[in-house]
Order: structure tokens, then C-alpha cells, then sequence
């Protein structure tokens, strides 16, 4: 793949961070964006802004169809089944809180399990833990295994006649395990539990194909997607959009409004209270179409090639200490240099231009887990290059330089 | 700037071998720091007497080698000094940290000037103040304060 072409797609790297080249690897916290999708949001606003699904006049058709493009996009690209399961939200976070009060409100009691894992972003525990004070539910933890993944059966072993949902994340954003969800959702199914997915690390690169994966649930952040900031995605099957209870109340979301009754529409309007993020899910049709245009094949082919290409090269070092060795891993290198604390590491990096990230990347049942207050993490996106790692290998030399060790 | 200017060699040297980190025996006062984005932490122990003198201050603690640093060298430099004095120095040390501006505490020696100056280089890094503040505030609310935990988040 031609990194320099991908690379000039996005204005972000004409710029100099610290009068250095910007070598970007933190997409695992958010990606960058092509210039399509900036054209897209500036161009919406210029020439087709109005809000939607509500009047009647030319400009808010034109602006109702744009978005509902970028929704029909959406169930193409993650191939779901109906529309309707092609719910927005703000983010992933709310994605999962959304089912979490609105299935957790309706189907889990006192005394019923909620199957996790400890590889858990806090987006996909704290819902859940409201859900646990508020019900009395239990909270089960599959734990991770030294490997920095979580067995199958592991997860097998945990489940009982009380467990009223598996939510587990699809790649974790720390040790870039790739959770086997086709097998959890079998196993699952087997005994009608529904399965919900947290796609974060998952949608942005490799495939996913909601009929073949299975799952009831998969939520996405589009801004990890090459997409703006302010849009999510809640994927939720059909059976679940009918079942489940609208989450927040408001305009836009009800079908009759008395003053002793009000009935609700179906979904997705029943999910999607109040003024959305228009510009930014208009603008979100661009990022699938770069997606689509690069090919995801093709993403997941030359982040593998570049993820491989790191870890040998870091691993190399020896005072660093790579986190996790899972089977089948996602684009995620964390790591830990002996005697430099994750936040200096950053900061010297950055210095040379090469963005990461440092802390527990809110998983801290899992960094509690390993010992460890935090770690530095390199995360890959399609702009990605081997010089990028080049770079930050050389910056981490210059950590161990500079702390002497 | 260079990054070695703020990974100066007494920073670096207060980082990899910390004065003063344990818990000092004779504490009659303590808080918990938490800079909750960076997991930063310390816990700051003193021994406050009759008299308001600092007969002592210790901390325990994990974090960055800036926040390490930081809480080591205030340890080294308030310990034996009289509360309203060690108020001053961190009010002057807050004032350099976050303004840029000179110490000018005429009371220091010219070493404790320079060792505090050391963490000067702080200021450039917006991302880090919080780190180089926190035993400092810390500190204070060992003394003065009633919550026990500074949050830097709030
Ligand atoms: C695995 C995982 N889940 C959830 C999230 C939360 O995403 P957002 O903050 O966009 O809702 C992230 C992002 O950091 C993540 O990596």
C-alpha cells in the first residue's frame, strides 16, 4: 500500500508537531480524518443544512435524505439486515448505555448475571455497573488469561441459567486480543443469551459482517472509523429494536403525545431523541466510502503487515516490555519501559513528533490486573507507515537514553 | 525547546532514588493525592508540632518520574521549616509551575532554589503541570484541609 498517498488524503499531516513530521499512533483512541469528510461536514453546512425528519421545506428533505444515506451506508457496510437496526448515537459509550438501561431496565432482575470480561474498556463495565446497583444483578468477570486474552472457555465456564447478557469487546484496546465472537455468540445462542459487542477496535479494521458475526448487540464510535467526533453507532437486531423500550425521552421519538398517554414509534425513531448530530453522521458517509474505497481487505493486510513489522522491531529492545502475546491480534502495540514511567515516555516521544498514547486507556480492572498503574500504547491506523515505526523506535532508544537505563 | 530540559539530571536523580518516600513514623498528619488521568498518586505524611514547625515529611507514592521528583524534592525542601514558611515556598513553586514567574522566596539557600528551579521546564508542558502540582497541594490538605484526597480533577 502506498502509505504516501493514503497519508496525503489527510490534512492532518501536512502539519509539524514540534517542528517534527507527525507520526501518528493513537488511532485506537481516535483517527484521523480524510479530507473528504472535512469537505463533506463544511460542504453540508454551506449548501444543505437544515434539521431533520421535521419540516417540510426543500432543505430539510434534502438534509433528511443525506442522513438516512449515511444510515443505509452503514447497514450495507456492516451488512445488518434491516434499517431499522441501524440505530445513532452519540458514541459507543452511549451505544452500550443505551442497551444496558433499556434491556437492563426490562430484562435483568435481582439476583441475574452480567457476563464481562477483564479486558473491558469502562464503557462496557460502568453501564453494566449501574445496571448491578440499580437491580441488585451480578457481575461476572471471564478473565484474562497471561497471553492477554480471554479463553472461550473461560467464558463457557461462567455461564449459568441466571446470565442474562454476554458483553465483551471485539479487540481490546490494550493487549489487541481478538476476541473469537462467531464462537461466543454460538455458544451463547445456544442457550438464548444475547451477546453484545463492543466494536470500538473492532469496526475501524477488520470486518464486520453483523449477519455472519451473530450478535444481538455491536456498538461503534464512527470517530475511531475515520469518522467525525459526535457519532456512534448502536447495530441492535431486529427482535431487540421491537423489544426493548425507548431510551432517552423527547422530540423526534414519539408518535402521540396526551396528556395522560403517549405512544412511541418504531425504530430507529424511537432511539433517537432530540436534534442529532447531523453534519457530523452526514459527514460520516464519507469515511465509509474512503473505507470502502481502500478496501477493508486490504486495511486489515497492510496493518497486519506494519503491526508485525513493530513488534519486531520493538521487541528488539530489550528494556521494552511488550503487554500481551494474543493468538490473533488487532492493531495495538502496548508497552512498558523498564524504569520510565508510561507518561514520561509520551512526553519524549512526542517531542519527535510521535503521538501516543500513556495511562490505563480506561481499562483498569486489566492494568490492575497486570500490576501495572498505567502503559504506553501505539495503536495503527491505515496512515501508518514503516518509517512511522522507524521513528518511534528510534524515540524510544532516545527514552532509554535519556533516563540512562 | 529541548526535551532535556525538563528531564534535567536532579530530576532525573530525585526520580530514580527518591528522599523521604516511606512512611514516616512519627506523622500526626496525612492526605492522598490522585491525579486520576495520569494515575498519578502520593500520600503525603507530616509530623506538624506545637510550635506549626514541620519536624517531618515523608511520602509514599507511584507515578511519573516528574511527580516522583516533585514530591521528593518539596520533601527535602519544606522539611524542618515553619508551616507559614513551607506555604510560601509552594505558593512560590505553584507561581513558577504555572505562570512562569521567578522564585522569590529570599529565605531559600541557593541549592534549594536550584533544585526547585529544576522542575521550571514543567511549564512548557501544559499535559504535565498537574503531575509536577500534586504532592504540593497534597501537602497543603494534609495541613489545612478536611477532604483527605486532593483530586486534580476536580
Ligand atoms: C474498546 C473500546 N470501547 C469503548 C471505547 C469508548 O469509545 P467512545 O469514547 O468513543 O465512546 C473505546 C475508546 O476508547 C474503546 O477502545
Amino acid at each position: 500500500m502506498d502509505t504516501k498517498e493514503i497519508k496525503s488524503k489527510f490534512p492532518i499531516f501536512k502539519n509539524k508537531v514540534n517542528g517534527k513530521q507527525l507520526v501518528y499512533l493513537d488511532s485506537a483512541n481516535s483517527s484521523q480524518k480524510p479530507k473528504t469528510v472535512i469537505d463533506r461536514i463544511s460542504k453540508f453546512y454551506s449548501k444543505e443544512f437544515s434539521n431533520v425528519g421535521r419540516s417540510v421545506h426543500s432543505l430539510a428533505v434534502t438534509a433528511t435524505n443525506r442522513f438516512e444515506e449515511t444510515r443505509d451506508l452503514m447497514k450495507k457496510y456492516i451488512n445488518a439486515k434491516y434499517r431499522e437496526e441501524i440505530i445513532f448515537t452519540k458514541n459507543a459509550t452511549e451505544a452500550i448505555n443505551l442497551v444496558a438501561s433499556t434491556y437492563g431496565e426490562k430484562f435483568i432482575e435481582s439476583g441475574d448475571e452480567i457476563l464481562i470480561t477483564e479486558l473491558e474498556h469502562h464503557a462496557n463495565y460502568v453501564p453494566w455497573h449501574f445496571i448491578r446497583e440499580k437491580k441488585g444483578a451480578i457481575i461476572k468477570f471471564a478473565k484474562c488469561n497471561d497471553k492477554g486474552e480471554v479463553d472461550i472457555d473461560e467464558i463457557k465456564k461462567l455461564i449459568t441459567n441466571k446470565t442474562k447478557i454476554i458483553a465483551i469487546t471485539h479487540i481490546s484496546n490494550v493487549t489487541g486480543a481478538i476476541m473469537p465472537i462467531k464462537k461466543i455468540v454460538d455458544l451463547a445462542s445456544q442457550k438464548k443469551i444475547p451477546v453484545l459487542v463492543d466494536g470500538c477496535q473492532g469496526a475501524p479494521h477488520v470486518k464486520v459482517d453483523m449477519q455472519e458475526l451473530g450478535c444481538d448487540f455491536y456498538a461503534i464510535s464512527c470517530h475511531k472509523m475515520y469518522g467525525p467526533t459526535g457519532v456512534g453507532i448502536l447495530y441492535a437486531k431486529k427482535k431487540w429494536v421491537d423489544a426493548l423500550p425507548p431510551y432517552q425521552g423527547g422530540g423526534g421519538m414519539i408518535e402521540e403525545v396526551k396528556k395522560n398517554n403517549i405512544t412511541f414509534p418504531g425504530s430507529p425513531t424511537k432511539f433517537e431523541a432530540g436534534t442529532l448530530q447531523t453534519a457530523e453522521v452526514v459527514g460520516f458517509s464519507e469515511s465509509i466510502k474512503f473505507i470502502k474505497d481502500v478496501g477493508i481487505k486490504n486495511i486489515m493486510k497492510h496493518e497486519k503487515e506494519i503491526l508485525e513489522y513493530g513488534l519486531e522491531k520493538i521487541k528488539k529492545n530489550n528494556s521494552v516490555k511488550i503487554i500481551g502475546e494474543p493468538k490473533n491480534r488487532g492493531s495495538i502495540i502496548s508497552f512498558t519501559i523498564k524504569g520510565i514511567h508510561p507518561h514520561d515516555i509520551a512526553t519524549i516521544l512526542d517531542e519527535d513528533g510521535v503521538a501516543i498514547r500513556a495511562g490505563h486507556h480506561c481499562c483498569q480492572i486489566l492494568h490492575d490486573k497486570m500490576g501495572l498503574a498505567a502503559s504506553a500504547r501505539a495503536s495503527l491506523g491505515i496512515y501508518n507507515s514503516k518509517e512511522d515505526i522507524d521513528i518511534l523506535s528510534n524515540a524510544i532508544k532516545k527514552c532509554n537514553k535519556i533516563f540512562n537505563n | 525547546m529541548d526535551i532535556k530540559e525538563l528531564y534535567q539530571e536532579i530530576i532525573l536523580d530525585h526520580g530514580k532514588n527518591p528522599r523521604n518516600k516511606n512512611i514516616c513514623k512519627d506523622f500526626n498528619k496525612d492526605a492522598k493525592g490522585h491525579n486520576p488521568l495520569c494515575g498519578d498518586k502520593v500520600h503525603i505524611y507530616l509530623k506538624l508540632d506545637n510550635e506549626k514547625k514541620l519536624e517531618n515529611i515523608s511520602f509514599e507514592g507511584e507515578g511519573c518520574a516528574i511527580s516522583m521528583a516533585s514530591a521528593s524534592i518539596m520533601t527535602e525542601i519544606i522539611k524542618g521549616k515553619q508551616f507559614n514558611i513551607a506555604k510560601k515556598i509552594q505558593e512560590d513553586f505553584l507561581n513558577m509551575i504555572k505562570e512562569g514567574s521567578k522564585l522569590n522566596m529570599n529565605s531559600l539557600t541557593d541549592t534549594e532554589n536550584m533544585t526547585m528551579m529544576s522542575l521550571s521546564g514543567v511549564k512548557r508542558f501544559p499535559m504535565r503541570v498537574k503531575c509536577a502540582t500534586l504532592a504540593w497541594h497534597t501537602f497543603i490538605e494534609a495541613v489545612e484541609g478536611n477532604k483527605k484526597i486532593v483530586n486534580t480533577e476536580n
